[in-house]
């Protein structure tokens, strides 16, 4: 697989490196030309200077052929463009963009940039499943294909507490596949009881959430 | 009349905020830069509120910030920051989530401004104007 990752930082050259111990090619552009001959002296022609969302220079780094662009650069509106550029433009099939500021998400999602990964959000989801007073954490979320996956702590008090998974009166399109129970997760059976303390997981389709929710957790 | 919203008020921005509002158009102005709110002032007898143009303090690319501007309500949408990708980048924003009926970005790359040209957007790109004009006036001379 031939990959171009534009942005030398932290995630862009540590990427390159574990790249190209799988074996791949690789090239990586950096526009900061301290960092870049930084970048040489280890990776040598593999690094490239310039602005990756010039034209000239992704053509350089022989855009036109790269089966992945990945653009982990510090600035939101460049990744947006590189993998715009790269998409319409060059025809390239799959790309990544990193997201620095999890607002202009919206902004990837507009123009159509996924997967859009922002480190602040998978810190994020981390805490939330850390910390559980959040009660809901989303384990998997592919609106796409529409499919959700949450997690939920039952919390006592709730309709679904001491009631038996086929008497929970769950909304058709959702199901509640485990049941994690004193660090110990089952799949439920008809006749298994929810009880206070559980934690959920339910697969359901996407605008379930609340009514989903609303069974487990005492609003 | 027309109702302008312009993202980033450097000369051009600042210069065109002034000339439209001269011309009888309602003018809002939004930058990130207090300063450019006292280059929309200078050598003006009255300050930019007096004559009834609007200035708004913010990022180009954070949408509350543009809603401030007034964007949800724009005939006309200019994107006239210094970076070439925030203006093209939220030259989008205005036309696909706020729909904005015109929408024109400066672009000072010219192979950036030509592609996005012909993707649909209106580009302004000053490097190309600089280019031709030397190159006139180089001919002027015997270049």
């Amino acid at each position: 697989m031939y990959a171009i990752i534009v942005g030398g930082g932290k995630v862009g050259l540590n990427l390159a490196r574990e790249l190209l111990d799988k074996g791949h090619e690789v090239t990586l552009i950096e526009q900061r030309r301290d960092r870049y001959l930084a970048m040489e002296d280890e990776l040598e022609h593999v690094a490239q200077y310039g602005d990756g969302t010039e034209l000239w220079v992704l053509e350089r780094a022989g855009v036109q052929r790269a089966d992945l662009v990945v653009a982990v650069t510090g600035d939101d509106e460049d990744n947006i463009l590189i993998c715009q550029i790269s998409r319409e433009k060059y025809l390239v099939d799959r790309f990544i963009a990193r997201v620095n500021n999890p607002r202009n998400r919206q902004y990837f999602d507009l123009l159509g940039i996924k997967p859009a990964v922002s480190a602040t959000d998978l810190i994020l989801r981390l805490i939330e499943h850390e910390v559980p007073q959040y009660g809901l954490v989303h384990l998997l979320d592919l609106p796409g294909e529409r499919l959700e996956i949450i997690e939920i702590e039952v919390s006592s008090g709730s309709a679904a507490t001491g009631r038996a998974v086929r008497d929970l009166h769950l909304p058709e399109g959702s199901i509640v596949i485990s049941v994690l129970r004193e660090g110990t997760g089952f799949v439920p059976k008809a006749d298994t009881v929810i009880a206070a303390g559980d934690e959920v997981l339910v697969c359901l389709d996407p605008g379930l959430e609340e009514e989903v929710t609303n069974l487990f957790a005492v609003a | 009349m027309s109702f302008i919203v312009i993202a980033g008020a450097g000369r051009v921005g600042s210069a065109v905020a002034r000339s439209m509002l001269a011309a009888g158009h309602e003018v809002s102005v939004l930058d990130e830069d207090p300063l450019s709110h006292e280059r929309l002032d200078a050598g003006q007898p009255t300050t930019w509120e007096d004559v009834g143009g609007r200035f708004t303090i913010g990022q180009a690319i954070e949408a509350e910030a543009l809603i401030e501007a007034g964007i949800e309500q724009a005939d006309v949408f200019i994107a006239s920051t210094h970076g070439d990708n925030t203006n093209l980048t939220v030259a989008q924003i205005a036309q696909k989530m706020f729909n904005v009926p015109s929408v024109l970005v400066r672009v000072s790359d010219p192979a950036r401004a030509e592609w996005y040209a012909a993707q649909g957007l209106r580009t302004i790109c000053p490097t190309r104007y600089a280019i031709e004009m030397f190159e006139d006036a180089l001919s002027e001379v015997g270049g």
